[in-house]
């Protein structure tokens, strides 16, 4: 339909406009449009309340005695009960499993930071012979699958013996292409004037050193980005870390605890439900804080 | 995110002509730079890829042990597997079910929330986006237990409510399984493409909006007739991104229900981690067949590639008719 159609429609209405009925039109259309606006409210607080309802039953859950998980829809306790936590912390070897998250997770965020952020100043600002052969592999790599590869990658750990420590699951972890960070990596440079390379380059600056010292401070709110887009990857991950660690219970990361520590212990739904707790706290505390970034972060792939 | 790549690609056609030899020499410091992503992408992409066909021919049984070739007998059992074509068909169910959903219901969630006037708009937002944010093993450990058999909460609502009289064993059905997985596999993964949606809405112009209002357009017809015009090219790379992310499912189905009850919810990558890894909850646990498990992994790439390639094709003809579109569309305008 095109818009000559649209007002040819709408002709009738103009022409009442002068009429009385027009007046209290205008005076209904706010009370209507409040009404909407309720009605808006009141569906979104329920789909809300949907959506927060697993995180909340888990918590309630967590600080309840195991024979009390089931026996009502009542939310909260009737007495708190935190020996599940301190519980799960050492015997259940949530505590040993955190701390692998974190090296697995910092570690992986400071590689790929590096990694992608060089490659995508290269990317961005310089001309090299094999670039459009380097960009036209990347761009077969989003369209080609690769988690049904796993058995290569692990084989692969194991052959150069990484198999035996937690360098092989961060290893495993970052080596995966990271698309969308090295092209929001690639986009912002590309983007930054080119007078500022050539006035430190008068001033004598090296490449490395108008790399790094220049371009690379200014790159910080991608660098934001990315931190918290690989962060949130890398806590979640579950293949790796779970075929890496089958022979190795203490590398475990804390998804691959919780997931066989439910192996052995499948009723003991209350326990389960603080271990689950301890592992997601960090995770939407992240989130909860940097949302912005994240958000941009994950809006910029499509709007790119 | 392909423009970007096109872009970048144009950018660095050489306008100055050398030789190569010194061209790759003034290069040096900008090869440096890209040498450990190069490395790590040809250790962890192109290796695995490459190598996934060749133990595809092997019949091993472990990481240490001897590899036999065996030509293409891998695929012969494969074609014969009704396991295998079983969970073939249960991934591509899953995908053309659960992706329409989540798109279709992530678009009607950025709409209302793309309303200005709207009071703590960024608060649900940020609600329905946490489920995303969270690990994906731990939500379905969690879910597992809240759509468990007999006391769970759902069960309570519905018998309280006299929908039913007997608790529904949701996850413990082979006739329910799927259904509840892709409902709960929706209510985690919708705030992304939410997300994407309202990247897009927002290059809608309100001022668009307005004018037809003014004219006298209702709501369906503003978004029949400018909104989803203007969201065609947001809508082509959201699905690509949705299908694609939407394949790699292993860690929501492994933990919640482990391929089970009696193989009912195994998809492809459950499949084939239980070949290779030989652990899986919904059966006994199997000898490890690597080269078999390779196999499947290879012949369901090629289902994809093929896929991926046609809705690459199909972007790229629509890109083009896009393109000749616009200019007689600025004419009308």
């Amino acid at each position: 339909m095109t818009i000559d159609q649209v007002a040819a429609r709408t002709e009738p209405v103009g022409q009442q406009r002068g009429t009385a009925r027009a007046g209290e039109r205008k005076r209904k259309t706010p009370l209507r449009r409040r009404i909407r606006l309720s009605v808006t409210h009141v569906v979104l607080i329920v789909v809300g309340l949907l959506w927060i309802y697993p995180f909340v039953w888990m918590l309630s859950s967590s600080v309840k005695p195991n024979g009390a998980v089931f026996a009502g829809l009542g939310l909260i306790p009737t007495q708190f009960f935190f020996d599940n936590y301190t519980t799960v912390w050492s015997d259940g070897n949530i505590g040993r499993a955190f701390l692998n998250s974190v090296i697995v997770s910092v570690t992986g965020v400071i590689i790929t930071v590096l990694v992608t952020s060089m490659m995508g100043y290269a990317l961005g600002r310089k001309r090299f012979p094999g670039k459009r052969i380097l960009i036209g592999v990347l761009a077969a790599l989003v369209v080609l699958p690769h988690g049904y590869t796993i058995i290569p990658v692990v084989n692969l750990i194991f052959s150069l013996h990484l198999d035996g420590n937690l360098f092989g699951i961060i290893l495993a972890e970052v080596g995966g292409a990271h698309i969308v960070q090295l092209l929001l990596y690639a986009g912002y440079f590309s983007q930054l004037p080119a007078s500022l390379e050539e006035s430190a380059m008068l001033d004598g600056a090296g490449y490395f050193t108008i790399f790094s010292k220049i371009y690379w401070p200014l790159a910080m709110p991608v660098t934001a980005t990315v931190i918290i887009l690989q962060f949130i990857a890398s806590w979640n991950s579950f293949l790796i870390p779970l075929v890496l660690t089958l022979s190795r219970p203490d590398l475990q990361t804390l998804a691959v605890a919780l997931y066989s520590f439910k192996g052995e212990n499948l009723t003991n739904y209350s326990q389960m439900s603080a271990a689950s707790t301890i592992s997601l706290v960090p995770v939407i505390a992240v989130f909860l804080a940097f949302q912005r970034y994240f958000i941009e972060g994950m809006a910029g792939a499509v709007k790119q | 995110m392909t423009s970007t790549l096109s872009q970048l690609a144009t950018h660095s056609r050489p306008t100055v002509s050398q030789h190569l030899g010194g061209r790759l020499w003034s290069s040096r410091q900008s090869y440096l730079l890209i040498l450990p992503g190069v490395v790590l992408t040809v250790m962890f992409s192109i290796y695995p890829l490459v190598m996934s066909w060749y133990y595809s021919g092997l019949d091993w049984d472990g990481f240490s042990s001897r590899k036999y070739f065996v030509g293409l007998a891998n695929y012969k059992d494969l074609i014969a597997d009704g396991f295998f074509w079983r969970a073939f068909g249960r991934s591509a169910l899953f995908t053309v079910v659960a992706t329409p959903i989540e798109l279709a219901l992530a678009l009607l969630i950025a709409m209302v929330l793309n309303d200005r006037s709207l009071k703590l708009r960024s608060v649900y937002r940020a609600v329905i986006f946490i489920p995303v944010v969270t690990t994906t093993a731990i939500i379905s450990i969690v879910m597992s237990f809240i759509f468990s058999a007999f006391n769970s909460p759902p069960n309570q609502v519905l018998m309280d409510l006299g929908v039913v009289d007997r608790p529904i064993d949701f996850l413990g059905s082979p006739k329910t399984v799927l259904w509840t997985a892709i409902g709960i596999f929706v209510w985690k993964w919708v705030g992304q493409p939410m997300i994407y949606w309202l990247a897009g809405l927002q290059t809608v112009p309100t001022e668009l909006h307005e004018a037809a209002r003014v004219d006298g357009a209702g709501g369906w017809q503003r978004f029949r007739f400018i909104t989803l015009p203007l969201l065609k090219p947001f809508a082509i790379i959201i699905t690509l991104i949705v299908t694609a992310g939407n394949l790699q499912v292993f860690a929501f189905f492994q933990t919640l229900t482990g391929g089970g009850p009696y193989f009912a919810s195994e998809l492809m990558e459950l499949f084939i981690y239980r070949m290779a890894f030989g652990t899986s909850e919904a059966g006994a646990s199997s000898v490890q067949r690597l080269g078999y498990a390779s196999a499947a992994g290879v012949l369901f790439g090629v289902a994809l590639m093929i896929f991926g390639v046609v809705q690459t094709l199909m972007l790229r003809k629509i890109r083009r008719a896009q393109l000749q579109q616009s200019p007689s569309q600025q004419e009308q305008g």
